[in-house]
């Protein structure tokens, strides 16, 4: 409503200049404390290890070349059946050159939702995606989904599998939002995902997977 | 709309019968005290922090009319649709018109204060389309017809068996259990199948970013997820007052508000939305738009003190750190916002004819002033509604209404007495003397005395004794 | 419970120890607790200090100030101002009522001629036990039989004044003395002026809650140093026929310093 949106802004900008607030006037922020937030290189991954645990996420430890392998391992562990996976990104392609014979079936997201929402909702057990690290201050992993990594994938399915480098650990969002220039282009959803879905809701009892993944599994490749 | 005088009075009378609510609530607000004080353990780092937080907010309002102007340029600029809503009315209707264009007769939505303050649930069901909340707390008070008591946790004045119950007669084929996992798992089957047939999903907007034009959500379950991506259309709603500067004035609040509001050091997620489906992407919707919302807060903003009211981030704090909303929990205030930020911002919108008591509804006692994350005066606030509710040619709306000339003598008879000393010597002597006779039945004694003895006046007041021991007047 | 910092007292800090101060002794004490006041003055006087009573004092003003009447409020308010000339700390021994002339005189008087007088009161006001602790560092003697008490911390000392440990501390000096603390010792009592008699229900409720809490201390007597918090925790524990007693810190550290 063109009406309302003037007669908002005028009345905002009249009653501010009306007080001799010049915009100008308003000091900017120290973010000093938020500087502050610093770890040694080497407890970064303990302590982010340590949050996300308390809120139930579960860790595997593996390598740059054996990964593929771990995953595929941890899924079979677990008796899981098919896995989500994005076979355009480079991740997903190693994945599957290297996912071999029989295991857990390869569910490529490579359709519009549209075309795929019964399968996605109903018929996969678990998701994989990359990550662009992690930070130590929350115990957070940040993710940018792409039109080769869609968004549902750490969503919907019952367990997502993130792959974390152990080298792309960061201190604080505020930090990773100033070094990576984030505000310079956002992708159309930037995510930070701290553990599995979970509520408290009824009565502050704690329960996993109310709407997204019940569990998350990051897989630390070093 | 017809004013009529909202009756916290009586609303709490009902709530303080009620045994079980008590105890829901005082265990629950009690338990996020200590939970958050622990999250604030440093001092140093929660001054800091905290006074980081508010000079983004106070910045943001500072400049608050041209950050709307360069948020609606970028959003619209990344293909988010803007539309703006004086009142709730025209906010309604702006999403009526979104769900009939798009064919949608059912919506699922995420967690959104705006849109409470909306009553668009019932506006849409008006309109035969279906409105499914998808928090779990949300759809609990959804199943059972009844408002948020918080905003953070909307079903907390329910115990487990209370929900259990709930289910078992609302929902279809659903057996009784007490297992919330069982409960909850419950849900997830009867939402996911909303989610993934809804026309439109909506939620509210936590922080929106003028630099980048990008809505950001905070939130534990995923059910914002889900509402922001399955469905076609998403619907975003926000006050004009959500809005920030910069990009990396997100992580202060993003670093303040879950401890603030649950005592967690981030929730589970959070989502930074910067546009609709891009061409080759596979999920999102294909359409969003965002209501951003007047609904009196550009009256707020002309008044220099009441314009701090603004500040809020909804984190709930204040709610769980007030000795009254912890007694009669959220319900009894009627309205979507309860507790300390209820109090003083409810009457701005609604107007003290309404809501000229809920001011009063408070001891003053200064605990959600010192919690507060953007340190919101709340309590300064407070004392000045209470002003304007008795005096004419006030800024807000419906000044003067609570005015009353037995209570205006009453005040001008008690400061000429104890402005002039001789007055006050005389009196307080006699009163000290005599003021023990005085029934219990006497107006204000009769409330006093409803829980306590009458205050026994000592016989002789300290003026006298310091005159008798000699002690020098000047 | 909360450990949270306070954030709208006006902190701490302290002065050169004065030869003498001006008694600021508030209306509630004057009609319910003048012997309250009184030990107030002789512990300052135990400290060697001169003590002034200004005899044309009557309250601070928070009652209409809290209700709306701000009107009323400053011209009570104002008829306070002259009655400290000299360059004094006015002792109050309220929080809550030393909070009022600290942290609202200079807002109550914003615009008006009086504001730099005003300033000039608020900015020497101090609460009694805050005083004892910070300014005269005094050092107690107890003279008085085992007791076990505890401490309720009015909401306005603590947050408007920033007194914290003071009271506790001066308490912790007395051998014989056994603090327990409140588990919610920070929590308002439900008096608020005249929220008791606005909400009764509600009040009732919160004072109930209290009781309740100092009842499971175990202690005899429940010390204070507000007496707006006084007269309702003691006037419900009466009514309820509680046998715990309730005294200003005032008078109780009067009382165990001086062998009564």
């Amino acid at each position: 409503m063109p009406d309302a949106r003037n007669s908002i802004l005028s009345r905002l900008r009249a009653s501010r200049d009306a007080n001799g607030i010049a915009p100008q006037a308003a000091p900017p922020s120290d973010f000093t404390p938020l500087a502050e937030k610093k770890w040694d290189p080497a407890e970064r991954l303990d302590r982010i290890r340590r949050l996300m645990e308390a809120v139930h996420t579960e860790f595997l430890e593996t390598t740059e070349a054996e990964w593929p392998a771990a995953v595929r391992g941890f899924l079979e562990k677990e008796g899981l059946n098919s896995l989500l996976y994005a076979p355009a990104t480079e991740a997903g392609a190693r994945l599957a050159a290297e996912w071999g014979e029989g295991g857990p079936e390869l569910v490529p997201y490579d359709r519009p939702v549209e075309e795929f929402k019964e399968r996605l909702f109903d018929g996969v057990d678990a998701g994989v995606t990359t990550t662009l690290g992690a930070i130590a201050d929350t115990g957070s992993l940040m993710l940018w989904p792409s039109a080769d990594e869609p968004r549902l994938m750490s969503l919907v399915p019952p367990m997502h599998l993130a792959l974390l480098k152990a080298d792309a650990l960061y201190d604080s969002f505020w930090q990773v939002l100033r070094e990576k220039r984030w505000a310079d282009g956002l992708p159309t959803n930037a995510l930070l995902i701290s553990g599995p879905s979970k509520t408290a809701d009824i009565e502050q009892t704690l329960a996993y997977g109310v709407h997204g993944p019940k569990r998350l599994v990051v897989v630390v490749v070093r | 709309m017809a004013v009529e005088n909202v009756n916290f009075a009586a609303a709490s009378r009902k709530a303080l019968q009620d045994p079980q609510l008590r105890a829901n609530f005082r265990r629950a607000m009690d338990g996020l005290v200590t939970k958050r004080a622990a999250q604030f353990a440093d001092a140093k780092e929660w001054n800091g922090v905290r006074t980081l937080a508010a000079s983004v907010r106070t910045r943001a309002l500072a400049k608050l009319p041209e950050l709307l102007e360069q948020l609606e340029a970028n959003l619209t600029r990344n293909g988010i649709q803007v539309h703006w809503a004086s009142t709730t009315d025209e906010a309604n209707a702006i999403v009526l018109d979104i769900m009939r264009r798009n064919g949608a007769t059912l919506a699922v939505k995420g967690k959104s204060m705006v849109s409470e303050e909306m009553h668009l649930n019932a506006f849409l069901e008006e309109h035969d389309i279906e409105v499914v909340e998808a928090d779990l707390g949300e759809y609990i008070v959804q199943l059972d017809r009844e408002m948020p008591s918080h905003i953070i946790m909307p079903a907390i004045h329910k115990n487990t068996k209370q929900i259990a119950q709930l289910f078992r007669e609302k929902i279809k084929d659903a057996k009784y259990t007490e297992d919330v996992g069982e409960l909850t798992d419950l849900a997830r089957r009867v939402l996911r199948r909303k989610f993934a047939t809804a026309g439109v999903g909506m939620s509210g907007v936590n922080v929106a970013v003028a630099e980048t034009g990008t809505l950001c959500l905070v939130e534990n379950e995923g059910n914002g997820r889900m509402c922001t991506t399955v469905p076609p259309v998403h619907i975003a709603f926000m006050g004009i007052e959500k809005v920030v500067e910069k990009l990396e004035d997100v992580a202060p609040i993003l670093s303040i508000l879950p401890r603030s509001a649950t005592a967690q050091p981030i929730t589970t997620y959070f989502n930074m939305i910067s546009s609709p489906r891009k061409p080759g992407e596979k999920d999102g919707p294909r359409e969003i738009h965002v209501v951003i919302l007047d609904n009196g807060r550009s009256s707020i903003y002309e008044d220099e003190e009441l314009r701090n009211t603004l500040r809020c981030i909804r984190c709930g704090a204040c709610m769980n750190h007030c000795p009254v909303y912890t007694q009669v929990g959220g319900h009894a205030y009627q309205a979507p916002y309860p507790g300390p930020i209820g109090k003083i911002l409810i009457p701005q919108i609604e107007g003290l004819e309404r809501r000229g008591e809920m001011p009063h509804a408070c001891t003053m006692c200064n605990a959600c002033v010192e919690i507060c994350p953007v340190k919101i005066p709340i309590v300064e606030i407070m004392g000045r509604l209470r002003t304007e509710a008795v005096k004419k040619g006030g800024h807000v709306k419906g000044a003067g209404a609570r005015a009353s000339a037995r209570e205006d003598a009453a005040w001008k008879g008690w400061a000429a007495m104890y402005s002039s000393p001789l007055a006050y010597r005389m009196a307080s002597a006699l009163m000290a003397k005599l003021g023990n006779a005085a029934p219990a039945s006497l107006p204000l004694l009769k409330e006093w005395t409803s829980a306590r003895v009458k205050p026994r006046f000592a016989g002789r007041t300290l003026h006298e004794m310091a005159r008798k021991k000699g002690i020098p007047d000047a | 419970m909360s450990t949270a910092p306070a954030t709208t007292g006006t902190g701490t800090g302290t002065i050169p120890r004065p030869d003498t101060v001006y008694y600021f002794g508030t209306c509630l004490v004057d009609l319910f607790y003048p012997d309250a006041g009184m030990a107030g003055i002789e512990l300052l006087q135990a400290q060697g200090l001169r003590v002034v009573f200004p005899q044309g004092q009557s309250c601070c003003g928070q009652p209409a100030y809290n209700c709306g009447h701000r009107d009323e409020s400053r011209k009570v308010a104002r008829a306070q101002l002259d009655l400290f000339p000299e360059d004094w700390p006015i002792v109050v021994p309220s929080g809550s009522c030393a909070g009022m002339m600290k942290t609202h005189y200079p807002d109550l008087f914003k615009g008006d001629p009086d504001r730099a007088k005003a300033e000039k009161v608020a900015g020497r006001v101090w609460e009694l036990t805050q005083f004892l602790v910070q300014v005269l560092d005094v050092k107690l003697e107890d003279k008085g039989e085992p007791v076990r008490v505890t401490w309720h911390a009015s909401c306005h000392s603590q947050r408007e004044m920033g007194v914290r440990d003071e009271p506790k501390a001066l308490l912790r000096q007395l051998g014989n003395v056994e603090l327990v603390e409140l588990t919610r010792e920070r929590e308002c009592c439900g008096f608020g002026g005249t929220f008791a008699v606005r909400h009764p229900e509600i009040s009732a409720a919160m004072v109930g809650d209290k009781m309740s809490d100092i009842e499971g201390t175990g202690a005899s007597t429940v010390v204070s140093g507000d007496c707006g918090c006084l007269l309702n925790i003691t006037g419900a524990l009466e009514a309820a026929g509680k046998p715990v007693r309730g005294t200003h810190i005032a008078e109780f550290l009067k009382e165990r310093t001086s062998g009564r």
